[in-house]
């Protein structure tokens, strides 16, 4: 009856290598943008599938240098990690608060962050600009064409996700030992850093690996408000990278593995929590 | 007193962030609906001209436009099918006993983190100058040539790429929920007699109902908006047969300098995604009911 479960060793051996050969065969594309970028012109264009005679890393060093990559991994770690710790701060004590003073003030504040989580990117682009650029002409804040303002616009986007994780999870947890804290005489402040944020961090993790993804490989946002070559990012430099070198695919190649290369080291570094992380952000 | 430093407390944890969200999304929400009323090139000496709904209007007579709201959806309706069908597969592989099944997750999921832009020139390279050698060696030019510069095959080629990105992040999902599925129903199922397939569709797949929610919601979202590999792979080509919305509107507003324009079509792309999200979760929110 139950046939279909029982494939014998054999038939399970196959099964395995069969699964294995498809999971090759599904990262096959990245490989041959790995082998291409080792070969000179001539090569390429000789057979785009053969593996390459030699290891030259000679297109390496000139893209390297051609995209700027250090400069753009720096800018880009930069970018990332501000925006990921002042989104943490400010969202899990926004979070926090809205659930511990619980009135409607705080519910429609907290309506406001999940619903304008519907708005899409183009639809705020183009005004956003506009105000940015009021802001600059106005107050003299040098929000455009920064890294600052590139930050502060990233720690508005990515608000509404923050908080509404934190949120779903402060409500989880009990407010007895805040209640035991506050009677010690420990201020607001005290109870959220000392007691309430370490409990946080399952959402911490979440907020953060979700946020890297995002923030790491965005391209639009700073593509409008970034426009000096010194303060690209890896996918703007990418970018304007490509535009120069579409016909000269084996540089072009070289500079691909260069930017898919930090993202392959930290999947690998933290791989357990990428995949939980991303699995608890979409569930909730 | 005490109510005065509750208040301080508050202001002090809650108004930070609702300052920076306010200037970056509540403010240019509103000014966006503002600017869609008026007409103006994006050069802030030159005129805004009040033109009511005229832009909405333009809209529905608009051929570009309408061309894009078409690749749209057919692209999303497809490109759902195939990350949804393609992860699912995935999930139950991966969740099975096979003993490749972690180093199995972890390549299929790879693609996810690299981000759209990459792997779109990534793919650019395959389907451009990979096809045109493999069909040159195989000798089956009617399938792999430059499918870049075919319309629907550069179309083809933009859900095979979305599939791609998307198919181990969907797993992920679905594996989430199959491994919530208690062990011992599984087992209780094959200790009657259930086989493979009674099994996948009368205890597994009501099961996940929760993920295939959740998953068709991901998948749609993301497809419909998709910008980054549209920009890298086809960049709308050939002649605007791969432009979809997110594409259409970024070049209304900054190539073609619509600005006014640009932001009704924005403003309309708004309200279909609210849309669609509001039927999909009032469709979810029943759902949980009856399965209770």
């Amino acid at each position: 009856m139950s046939g279909s479960y029982k494939l014998g060793k054999l038939g399970k051996m196959a099964g395995e290598l069969l699964f294995l050969v498809i999971c090759v065969f599904y990262l096959y594309p990245v490989f041959i943008v790995l082998i291409n970028s080792f070969k000179n012109r001539a090569e390429l264009y000789e057979n785009v599938l053969a593996l390459p005679n030699e290891l030259n890393f000679k297109y390496y060093a000139e893209a390297m240098t051609k995209m700027n990559f250090t400069g753009a991994f720096i800018n880009s770690f930069l970018v990332t990690a501000i925006s990921i710790t002042v989104i943490v701060v400010l969202s899990s004590m926004t979070a926090w608060m809205l659930v511990r003073s619980d009135g409607r003030f705080s519910r429609i504040i907290f309506m406001v962050f999940v619903s304008t989580m519907l708005i899409p990117f183009q639809t705020l682009m183009m005004p956003l600009m506009q105000t940015m650029g009021w802001i600059r002409d106005n107050l003299h804040i040098p929000m455009l064409n920064t890294l600052g303002g590139l930050i502060y616009m990233n720690v508005g986007f990515g608000a509404s996700m923050a908080v509404f994780l934190y949120h779903g999870f402060v409500k989880s947890i009990p407010i007895s030992l805040e209640e035991a804290a506050t009677i010690d005489g420990c201020s607001k402040f005290g109870v959220f850093w000392k007691i309430v944020f370490p409990m946080l961090k399952p959402t911490t993790v979440t907020v953060m690996i979700l946020d890297v993804i995002w923030i790491w490989n965005d391209y639009l946002l700073p593509s409008l408000v970034v426009s000096s070559k010194a303060l690209r990012t890896i996918p703007l430099s990418t970018f304007s990278f490509f535009g120069q070198f579409t016909r000269q695919w084996n540089m072009a190649m070289a500079g691909l593995m260069l930017t898919i290369i930090p993202v392959i080291i930290f999947y690998l570094c933290a791989q357990k929590y990428i995949i939980k992380g991303v699995a608890a952000g979409a569930v909730k | 007193m005490k109510k005065r430093t509750d208040k301080a407390w508050y202001a002090l944890f809650v108004l930070p962030l609702v300052f920076i969200f306010t200037t970056v999304v509540i403010i240019p929400f509103i000014i966006g609906i503002g600017y869609s009323f008026f007409s103006w090139d994006g050069i802030g000496l030159n005129p805004k001209v009040f033109v009511g709904l005229d832009n909405y209007k333009q809209l529905f007579t608009d051929i570009r436009f309408m061309d894009s709201a078409k690749h749209t959806i057919i692209f999303t309706v497809v490109a759902i099918i195939f990350i949804n069908v393609l992860g699912l597969t995935f999930a139950l592989i991966v969740t099975s006993e096979l003993k490749t099944r972690n180093i199995a997750r972890t390549m299929l999921f790879m693609p996810y983190l690299i981000g759209g832009l990459i792997l779109g020139y990534i793919w650019k390279f395959i389907f451009t100058d990979a096809f045109s050698k493999i069909g040159e060696i195989t000798g089956w030019n009617k399938i792999f040539f430059n499918w870049l510069l075919n319309p629907n095959f550069a179309l083809a080629a933009l859900i095979i790429v979305a599939t791609w990105q998307m198919a181990g992040y969907i797993m992920i999902i679905y594996i989430t929920g199959i491994q919530g599925i208690p062990g011992d129903v599984i087992e209780a199922a094959r200790v009657d007699g259930a086989g493979f397939f009674d099994t996948l569709f009368r205890i597994k797949f009501p099961l996940i109902m929760p993920s295939f929610t959740i998953c068709l919601f991901m998948t749609l979202s993301n497809c419909f908006k998709i910008f980054d590999v549209n920009l890298s792979l086809t960049g709308g080509g050939p002649s605007q047969a791969t432009e979809m919305f997110a594409m259409n509107i970024y070049n209304e507003i900054f190539s073609l300098n619509h600005y006014g324009y640009g932001q009704a079509k924005a403003i309309l792309f708004f309200i279909v995604v609210g849309i669609v999200t509001l039927i999909q979760v009032s469709i979810t929110k029943k759902r949980e009911v009856t399965m209770q």
